[in-house]
């Protein structure tokens, strides 16, 4: 328990290292996951217009 | 005059003017068949098709290797690193901030390049791909500043100073915005992509300002300690996690930019299709509107 508590705490730099990596993983992270559903959302959008022409 | 020829006059088909300065042309018309030399370079290095199929191949291996990578570089810098004689336990800041500014500039160098490649050989994926790097290249710069400060803060007595080597990655993190913006500012995709282009070009000057920012003027940030002449001066216990979480981010930059340029690409294909003609995709995605000859 102890040594969880002193791996957060970041010799009193958890205030500066965890927003620091939360950032990094927030905005490279999103960027992942907006560029994925928008990915996601051209293949739906090409598989139904080839559907259509198809008829 | 036949349909061949009257083609001929038309600069975007570059180097199909078979009649006028023959040679490769026909060379090349021989295995290639009409198109020549300018389609053979196509096909073989360029064709959105063939990108397509390589890339679905590549994108979930790219992906799954940089998340290992970035996973062991996480437990690296976290874990195992040992804390700094000074800064104590607040350097491993650095394991982000540090590779996220090298992807900062690597990713310009590569938006550059490809905006280049756009402009004089009007390579048709080269703009796609600048399109799509640029925006995973802010998002670097972003968390190379956020994280800067953040490291700044407990080690200078400050987030942020107007010193050469902040604000010139301030101007680079500018140079995507305003390249971002620039490139869907028009109504003609072709148009936004060459002013995209030359501002990527021109913005090229701020990539050594920033390398040798530390050495040029006086600044609270520290020079070099990884890439200088001499070698590094930084340990091996901190530069392998260093390392490592440099080969994740470069990794992250590939696989998302396979991921956007499909994703181009898919929406370039539907817009063809739904404007109609069969032969459509392939023929837009490789010469983008204006033929003024071909059309006539």
């Amino acid at each position: 328990m102890n040594a969880i508590a002193r791996f957060f705490a970041m010799g009193g730099y958890a205030a500066f290292v965890w927003p620091a990596y939360g950032l990094a993983v927030a905005v490279l992270g999103g960027l992942a996951l907006y560029s994925w559903r928008r990915y996601r959302a051209s293949q739906r959008a090409l598989a139904e217009i080839e559907r259509h022409r198809r008829r | 005059m036949n349909e061949r020829r009257r083609r001929i006059p038309d600069p975007a088909r570059g180097c199909d003017r078979d009649a006028a300065d023959g040679r490769p042309s026909l060379r090349y018309k021989k295995r290639f068949g009409e198109g020549g030399f300018r389609r053979a370079m196509l096909s073989r290095f360029a064709n959105p098709a063939r990108f397509m199929r390589l890339s679905a191949v590549l994108l979930p291996w790219c992906a799954g290797l940089s998340a290992a990578i970035i996973a062991l570089g996480l437990y690296l810098a976290l874990f195992v690193a040992p804390a700094d004689y000074q800064q104590g336990e607040a350097v491993r800041i650095m394991y982000v901030h540090v590779p996220a500014a090298w992807m900062a500039l690597l990713v310009y160098l590569f938006v550059a390049v490809a905006s280049a490649a756009a402009l004089v050989w009007r390579h048709p994926l080269a703009d796609i791909a600048a399109r799509a790097a640029a925006p995973i290249g802010a998002a670097f710069t972003f968390v190379c500043l956020a994280s800067g400060s953040l490291w700044g803060r407990p080690m200078w007595g400050t987030w942020w100073v107007w010193d050469a080597r902040l604000t010139s990655v301030l101007v680079l993190f500018f140079l995507y915005l305003g390249y971002i913006a620039l490139v869907n500012a028009f109504d003609n995709p072709d148009r936004g992509g060459r002013a995209g282009s030359v501002l990527a070009l021109v913005g090229v000057i701020n990539l050594p300002i920033i390398k040798f920012s530390v050495d040029w003027w006086n600044t609270l940030h520290q020079p070099a300690s990884v890439l200088r002449f001499g070698g590094p001066t930084i340990a091996w216990p901190m530069l392998a996690p260093l390392l490592v979480m440099a080969a994740g981010f470069g990794g992250l930059f590939v696989t998302l930019l396979l991921l956007r340029m499909r994703t181009a690409l898919n929406e370039k294909k539907a817009l063809a299709l739904r404007l109609g003609g069969a032969a459509a995709p392939a023929r837009a995605s490789r010469r983008p509107a204006m033929s003024p000859a071909a059309g006539r």
